[in-house]
This record gives C-alpha cells, structure tokens and sequence, in this order.
C-alpha cells in the first residue's frame, strides 16, 4: 500500500487549499479526486474573494483564470414584475488588493490544482474515495473504488463537497436534513463582452454581481443571483429543499419563472444557454457544524457545512479552513502526534477565525427565516409598494403619501406583528 | 428552453453501472407526494403511470445529492464511478 502523509478527500477550494499548505510545510500530500480533473464536478454561483485565495496563492491575479473583478454589488428585492434594489459601486475594486471575482469553478480549480502541483502534491484523478481504512480505531488512510486502492495515510482531511459521504461514514456528521440544504440551479448564458459591460454599466474587464430575494424564490427562503463573466452571465436561484417539496416547485421552474421576470429578462436579453447545472448548498449553519476532527481526520469546506448563506460566502470559508487544516495536519504530523489531542488545534483555529464567528452570530436566522415565511412574501410587497407610492407623481401631497404608505403597510402587517418582526429579526441578526 | 433541452448541453460520461438504487420500489406506491418527481434538477425520476413504479434515468443525474435529501428513506445515491458521469465544462 503507498503511504502518504497527508490525503486529501476532494479537489475543490478547500482540498486544494489543504493541499497547498500542508505540500508548502514539506509533508508527503496527495489529493484523491472523483473528476477527470479538479474542476469538472464542481459548482459554484461563483464569487472568489481576494483576501482569502491570496492567503493560499500569494498574487494569485497575475496568473489565475479569473473571470471579472466584481465593482458593484447590488441587492434586489422582487415583487411581480416589480423591483426595489441597492447597490453599493467602488471603481477601484477593479484594482489590486481586489475584494472579490466572479470564476468559472472547471478552469479556476483545475488551476489551482496545478498550484498544489508545484507545491508537491499529488492529484489523483477520476478515483473516489469509499470510506477510511482503520487499523483498530486507528483510521490509517482510505479506501478507493479501483482495485488494490487503498493509500495510507497519517492524516486524512476530509475536503468531500457539501455531500459528506464520508464524514457521516466516520461518525463525524450527521445525514443532511431537507431544512438545512438548499438546492440551486444555474445556467450559463453567453453573451458578448460589450453588451454585459453595457447592460451593467461595466468598464472594459470590471464585473458586477446582483442577489435577488422576495419573488425571485416565489416567497421561499433562498436567493437568486446573475454574476458576469467575460463572455457570458451566471444566473441561478436557489432554496431549502423543505419548502421547495412542500410548495410543489421544480428547481428548472423556479430558474424560469425568474428569467421571465421583465428586470431578469432584459439582462439576458438574445443571450444563449450554454450550460445548466445543478449543485447542494449547505445552509445549516452553526448548529448543523459536524464534529471537524478526530484521531488523523480534519473535515473542511461545504462537507463542514462552512457557509455564510446571508453574504453569500462559501469559497472563502472553503479556502480558509483547508488552509488551516494544511498547516495544522503538517504541524502534527513534524511532531509525530496526530492524535485527537493534537488535531484540536484545527478546531481551535477554526473557532478562532472568521469561519466559525461569522456563522456563531448567524446561528438564530436561519431558523428565523424558516419560522417566518411571510418575510419573503409580504415584505417585498410592503417595499415595493412603498417605493411606487414614494416615486409616483400624481399630485397628492406628500404628507398623505406618506399617511398611505404607513396604512397600507399596517394592513399587510399589524403595527403588533411589524414590531415582532423587527424584534426577532434584531435577536437574529444582532 | 426546455429542461430536456437544457439537459442535452451537459456533457456526460455515462458509466454503464447505475448509481441511483431504490430501496424498496414498492414504498413508491404508497407515497402520495413523491417529491422526488419535483425535487431533482434533472428530473431523473419519473412516474411511470402504467408501470406503477418510479422510473429513474440515472444516465442524466447531475450528481447534487438532492434526491438523497429529499427522499432520505428510499434512495440510495452514490457518487458515479471515478471518472463517470457528469464533467462540467463551465462549472
């Protein structure tokens, strides 16, 4: 059996980041793979955030296959054929130190791959991982589906996707629930640079990203997005699994409802589909965190449900946490003691940084939200019929405009209800 | 578009070996909603009428997981041999 120090589950952001850091530390490291390379199974909406990817490839923007660097965020609330939205712009986010890209995950992983090779790591392609290999308690390296495929390994990082097949084999996590995961769909649309950069208001290379909540989910909890790329547009929609079963709606319709709404449609306006995909976000959030180590395991990523759902950032929490667990599995292997004890640190690290802070002070609003669907029905109404009143000039005094607007969003919601709701968002929220 | 359309731009290596197994195909029977007729992207199962029975057309699976947490229950879905299935040329 060839032994390794290090095998990593998984060459996505996160296996690769472990990759990357645990090769840089000087330990033996392999990265097993189910694709015909790293990058062919793997999805996201797709925004890369700077600080974080820098941390795994310093001055990655010289190099990497980057589709644009995103300059105005914009928020949207749909309601009907209405829209109420925000955004914030800063030109100079099109500029070293960047604060995020838009990617294509097939070229971007497969890059980064490739950085995992200079560092010194392995890739194994087009194998999947069945389980962990065990000498008594012990898990000693893993289980492949080829024949005589079992590696050794001291420590074995569990970088698997948002599906923790493996995790849950080690008792680590738990069997996803309907509540806790979002499925999401996506397509890409081609279209030529000059009319994206035109539709957005985009100098030449700058991209843009837009989140659109309310109808764009039909009143369940999720989101939508369309992100630009060079030469095309990411669009996608997605929604906890539960309340998409109970609604009855297909995550296909979901994706063409939204494109048929009048903002949507004009973006993509003689676009062509080039690709439609599928793809599993975790959302539980801090109480859904499996156990993320024992004795020669660390569990990073998606498979360690590290996803900020509310800013919509996961590749950074991936990168992140498997850069830890690189360092902390090199660390542990250097000193010889890959013991539950010793790989605690990763756990300590985790809790430490961003990753697990974030998502501690998120850990109310997802349950929030489920238990209050009228938030993503009635509220986008209240806005949008808000706004209307507020731009309409029809020669009613302002002062009655705004009596209107108050009275018609007391009767979608009582001064009581409204005032719960401020409440308990302010308590998930805060 | 429609969804078969869709479907066809995806680029597959289709393993000969199924990787979507149900259960008890009988349990299907007893299930009113049969969500998984809705809930998968791709819809690879489809109720057949005259059969009586869910008929999964594994061939187009995108491999999200979503059947698996949709209908914990009956359907064991596994990852694809290494190599086989779908091969995103975006991603």
């Amino acid at each position: 059996m060839e032994k390794f120090d290090v095998i990593v589950v998984g060459g996505g952001p996160a296996g690769l980041s472990a990759a990357i850091s645990a090769a840089k530390a000087g330990v033996r490291t392999c990265v097993i793979e189910r694709g015909d390379y790293p990058g062919t199974k793997n999805i996201m909406g797709g925004v890369l955030y700077t600080k974080s990817t820098e941390a795994v490839v310093p001055e990655f923007w010289r190099e990497a296959p980057l589709e644009r660097p995103v300059i105005e965020q914009r928020y949207g609330i749909l309601s009907g054929d209405e829209i109420v939205s925000m955004a914030y712009r800063d030109p100079s986010w099109d500029q070293p130190p960047y604060n995020a890209h838009t990617v294509l995950r097939v070229k971007f992983d497969r890059w980064l791959a490739q950085q995992a090779e200079k560092a010194g790591a392995l890739i194994i392609t087009e194998t999947v991982v069945e389980d962990l290999l065990y000498d008594g308690d012990e898990v000693i390296g893993v289980h492949t589906g080829r024949s005589e495929g079992d590696l050794g390994a001291k420590v074995v990082i569990l970088a698997e996707g948002v599906n923790n097949f493996i995790a849950q084999k080690a008792g680590l996590a738990k069997p996803l629930k309907a509540e806790n995961v979002a499925v999401a769909v996506k397509e890409i649309i081609s279209l030529p640079t000059e009319k994206i950069e035109d539709r957005f208001c985009l100098e030449p290379g700058q991209g843009a990203t837009i989140e659109l909540f309310g109808d764009s989910t039909q009143g369940m909890v999720g989101t939508a997005f369309i992100y630009t790329n060079k030469d095309s547009l990411s669009i996608g929609v997605g929604a906890l699994i539960k309340p998409l079963i109970s609604a009855k709606w297909t995550p296909n319709d979901l994706l063409d409802a939204l494109k048929a709404k009048p903002y949507v449609k004009r973006l993509l306006q003689g676009g062509e589909i080039k690709e439609y995909l599928a793809h599993m976000i975790p959302e539980g959030g801090y109480n859904a965190i499996p156990k993320l180590y024992r004795q020669g395991v660390m569990v990073v990523g998606d498979t360690a449900m590290f996803v900020n759902g509310l800013h919509r950032e996961g590749s950074n929490l991936a990168m992140t946490s498997g850069k830890i667990a690189g360092e902390v599995a090199a660390q542990a292997i250097k000193i010889g003691d890959v013991s539950e004890r010793s790989l605690n640190h990763y756990d300590d690290r985790v809790r430490d940084s961003f990753i697990i802070k974030d998502l501690h002070k998120y850990r109310k609003t997802g349950e929030f939200l489920e238990s209050n669907p009228h938030l993503f029905k009635v509220y986008p109404e209240i806005a949008s019929k808000a706004m209307k009143k507020f731009f309409t000039a029809d020669e009613t005094p302002k002062k009655e405009v705004q009596k209107q607007i108050m009275k018609m969003a007391f009767e979608k919601r009582s001064k009581r209800e409204l005032l719960g709701d401020i409440f308990s968002a302010w308590r998930a929220f805060k | 578009m429609k969804l078969d359309d869709k479907l066809y731009l995806v680029r597959y290596n289709t393993d000969k070996k199924n990787h979507i197994k149900l259960l008890d195909p009988d349990a299907c029977l007893q299930c009113e909603d049969k969500p998984c007729t809705r809930i998968c992207p791709a819809h690879v199962y489809h109720w057949d009428e005259e059969e009586k029975r869910i008929s999964v057309g594994y061939e187009g699976c995108l491999e999200c997981g979503t059947c698996r947490v949709g209908c914990p229950d009956n359907i064991a879905w596994d990852y694809p041999r290494g190599g086989f299935g779908v091969s995103w040329k975006n991603g």
